[in-house]
């Protein structure tokens, strides 16, 4: 395993949909709901807030999040915390959007960060460590 | 399935041990003295993180006379391939449902 890998999803999709309405889709709570999860999100960075799901499994469906960073109708980017155990989740979700014709190009990341130093925490920089870095800390803690 | 994502995780988060397990999958089929050599540890230690990573299911075992050959198998990793693609296909429905709901609203 190479030192530098890193835990990241991305998904990217072209939508023929003007970026002005994707950013209502992302970042208004009753549009949310409709297609993420149930929550009290508000679009002002530092507000704390909950994604809830049906639960399953040990999970109890509750994403603990709070908005780190907003560029309007360009960038959005929130806390994605959840799971307990080796299975924790402590990641940052950021959604960018980009202008292409007259669609927009969306692009979600969700990376994880070292969950036990979130003052390395600066804008759009994020403290990555690879994979089985942060999940040795993580096991480390949680023994 | 989250207990054995749990099980492999755990086994593959020590450095040591996933550095056994990296020069198995690298170089195949070897000896627990042949890993020694590699592993910086002592021989026992280096039987001790084989049991680990045998029990999770991520190395086999063979006896050649008095040798015990070890290898990766690659199957042990299937949890963890499981659990990542769980993790992207959640998104790729959240993405369909975001496209249904930007038909559905008004410009």
């Amino acid at each position: 395993m190479n030192q530098n890998e890193k835990l990241s999803v991305v998904v990217e999709r072209e939508f023929p949909h003007p970026p002005e309405k994707i950013w209502r889709a992302l970042t208004q709570p009753h549009l949310i709901a409709e297609w993420l999860m149930q929550n009290d999100f508000k679009p002002v960075v530092g507000h704390h807030f909950h994604l809830r799901t049906t639960p399953y499994g040990n999970w109890d469906g509750v994403i603990e999040s709070e908005v780190l960073a907003i560029e309007p109708q360009k960038s959005l980017a929130y806390r994605w915390n959840s799971g307990e155990g080796a299975l924790r989740v402590a990641c940052v979700v950021t959604w960018t959007l980009t202008a292409v014709g007259n669609g927009t190009h969306l692009r979600m990341e969700q990376s994880g960060f070292r969950a036990d130093q979130p003052q390395n925490y600066q804008g759009a920089k994020y403290g990555w460590q690879n994979f089985f870095g942060r999940l040795e800390q993580l096991l480390g803690r949680a023994e | 399935m989250q207990h054995m994502a749990d099980t492999v995780l755990k086994s593959l988060a020590d450095p040591t041990r996933r550095a056994i397990f990296e020069s198995l999958n690298r170089d195949g089929e070897q000896t627990v003295w042949m890993l020694t050599d590699q592993a910086g540890v002592s021989q026992p230690a280096v039987s001790k993180h084989l049991g680990v990573l045998k029990s999770a299911g991520l190395v086999r075992d063979r006896r050649e006379g008095r040798q015990t050959h070890y290898s990766a198998d690659p199957k042990g990793l299937k949890p963890l391939l499981d659990w990542a693609s769980q993790m992207t296909g959640f998104w790729q429905k959240k993405f369909d449902a975001l496209e249904d709901l930007l038909n559905r609203m008004d410009q």
